[in-house]
């Protein structure tokens, strides 16, 4: 080990960091596992220790498996949904195109913009008026005479997550383009030249060759989209507010923290979102150092 | 150039199959691009319609009378919300950037024991939902007192925001050759006048990169926002979100409203795009 004085200074330039990180990361997640493993359902009373009760109780509840699962369409469906655009925008792009540019710059263009903002203007495109008097996407599927399309979006009971993924993927699959363009380019001109010398197709050159390096772009993407997904929250706030039919884990912990004001019930909600992210995650960096400490780079 | 060496390769008689399917791709990609630009057209032409004009059965069409009636409402009504807005982006940005300046420096080449640890910790604060936070974060600044103006908002950009600076930077730093350091080393430099003295003058791109994220990130905030701060401090999603909520309030304004909100991002977007592309890569760990 380097004698102290070479790394000591290193490590007290860091120190700020490191205490802000500590506290406001790791010492507010130790604070919020602390309540949500307490009684403390008012905001006023001081909260004894009850163990995982509260973790137990919120499945016995009919509104916390609702708000999971609609969590999990939603993340299916946008994961999923932006995973296949972006990849597919991807390769259209791979080998250059005229207006290639101004092509990109369209498709990343949401990616700047709020999910508040987002969430004004697809309202108004998912609402779920039926035909006679169709508003947004509806309206322009009577006028095309497409009336089978006419559909009540988001506010479908069992699927309606799966629209109101929609607008999340028009958001986010130019990222997942960019990434998977960056990927493609990374692959060398060699390579895929070898692989024609073989006597390989255009086609399986890609589907031997290019999609095999691919995989840590999509393992990226996959991890980027699943932890936005699980904390959904912005964009379901300014589609459909707060209603039951929309509910997701971070709705339903606003809920219980500002409406019904039980910090022990919302500590708990957040605990489980902290712990569905985490789940992956975890391994996913741990993973990456790895990776990079054998690669000699760090 | 990657299309002339294939097109070399390719045998004789493929190349009208060529041309079709570059045609064929060119159509999907402009029409994927329509699509895009859909919600955008909408909100334009929305915005530029008088009241009366604005209603359901005339949403597809272009405004019959050209209207600025909806913005002048629209900025009337988010302005205090913009102005927070750039009053709480400003400071976050900027201390964040430098924050994860000299952590990525310290981080790519002077090293302590257990650097890899710390780092990987840093980077498990860009994952967590920050709902994990928000309550514990919510009663410290009550009882600390500081509710009620834009430090709390500010303070938690700040704080959230240095695991993705510290990326980027060490990232950015880690191409920077060591001979370099250690020619500086050589010639009696300590770590403070190395920074200070060599790698900040070439630090410039990955500052552009992380300020363009952070601001809009911190631009682009809803959930602290609404958590941490009070009606005289709404940032402008939080207005906007409000704006929109009412049911009094019509199309046309709502739409220019949410135009309004998104102007800056959109701007930074176009004029800085090269970096904006930088940040969102350094987002997926990759250097």
């Amino acid at each position: 080990m380097k004698r102290a004085r070479a790394w000591l200074p290193g490590l007290l330039l860091v120190s700020p960091s490191i205490l802000l990180i500590g506290v406001f990361v790791y010492g507010l997640i130790g604070w919020n596992f602390r309540l949500a493993l307490s009684d403390q359902h008012n905001p006023i009373d001081d909260g004894d220790f009850v163990g995982f009760a509260n973790f137990v109780a919120l499945w016995q509840e009919a509104r916390w498996p609702a708000a999971v699962g609609n969590a999990v369409v939603f993340t299916v469906v946008f994961v999923g949904g932006a995973l296949v655009m972006g990849w597919l925008l991807a390769l259209l792009l791979d080998k250059g195109i005229k207006g290639e540019s101004t092509l990109r710059t369209i498709y990343l263009a949401p990616m700047a913009v709020s999910f508040i903002a987002t969430g004004v203007v697809w309202r108004w495109l998912m609402n779920p008026a039926p035909a006679d008097r169709a508003t947004g996407l509806n309206a322009l599927f009577v006028n095309l005479n497409l009336d089978f399309l006419v559909n009540s979006w988001w506010t479908a009971p069992n699927f309606g997550m799966a629209a109101m993924a929609l607008p999340a993927i028009w958001q986010l699959s130019g990222y997942i383009m960019a990434l998977f363009l960056a990927g493609f380019r990374g692959v060398s001109e060699d390579l895929r030249e070898a692989a024609r010398v073989d006597g390989c197709s255009e086609w399986q050159v890609y589907w031997h060759v290019v999609m095999p390096q691919l995989r840590p772009v999509t393992l990226s993407a996959v991890i980027i989209l699943g932890h936005m997904s699980l904390k959904v929250f912005d964009l379901i706030i300014a589609i459909a507010g707060k209603q039951i039919v929309a509910d997701v884990p971070a709705v339903y912990m606003w809920d219980m923290v500002f409406e019904v004001r039980d910090p022990a019930k919302g500590a708990t909600i957040a605990a489980y979102m902290l712990i569905a992210v985490a789940a992956f995650v975890i391994p996913y960096l741990v993973w990456s150092m790895r990776k990079e400490r054998s690669e000699g780079r760090a | 150039m990657t299309i002339t060496t294939s097109g070399a390769t390719r045998p004789v008689g493929g190349g009208r199959r060529a041309t079709a399917a570059r045609t064929a791709k060119f159509v999907v990609l402009f029409l994927v691009a329509a699509v895009f630009l859909l919600p955008m057209y909408v909100l334009l032409v929305t915005s530029f319609k008088p009241f009366e004009e604005a209603t359901a059965s005339a949403a597809w069409l272009l405004p019959r009378n050209w209207s600025l009636e909806a913005w002048t409402v629209a900025w009337r009504e988010l302005a205090p919300g913009l102005w927070n807005s750039v009053k709480l982006v400003v400071p976050s940005a900027v201390i964040s950037a430098v924050l994860g300046s000299m952590n990525g420096y310290v981080l790519a080449k002077w090293r302590f024991p257990y650097a890899d640890v710390v780092f990987t910790l840093f980077l498990f604060g860009m994952f967590i939902p920050y709902q994990a936070v928000m309550i514990p974060l919510q009663q410290l600044m009550i009882s600390a007192n500081l509710m009620g103006g834009l430090f709390p908002v500010i303070l938690a950009h700040v704080v959230y925001g240095i695991p993705i600076c510290t990326l980027i930077f060490r990232n950015y730093y880690a191409s920077v050759p060591d001979g370099l350091i250690e020619a500086a080393r050589v010639d009696g430099c300590g770590m403070l006048r190395t920074y200070a003295s060599v790698i900040l003058p070439i630090s410039a791109p990955a500052f552009a990169v992380t300020l363009i994220w952070q601001v809009t990130q911190a631009w682009n905030d809803f959930l602290f926002a609404v958590f941490l701060t009070g009606p005289n401090s709404w940032p402008v999603t939080v207005q906007l979100n409000n704006v929109a909520g009412a049911m009094t309030v019509a199309y046309n304004q709502q739409m220019a409203a949410a135009i309004l909100a998104s102007l800056p991002t959109i701007v930074i977007y176009l004029i800085l795009g090269r970096y904006f592309m930088r940040g969102l890569m350094a987002g997926s760990l990759k250097g």
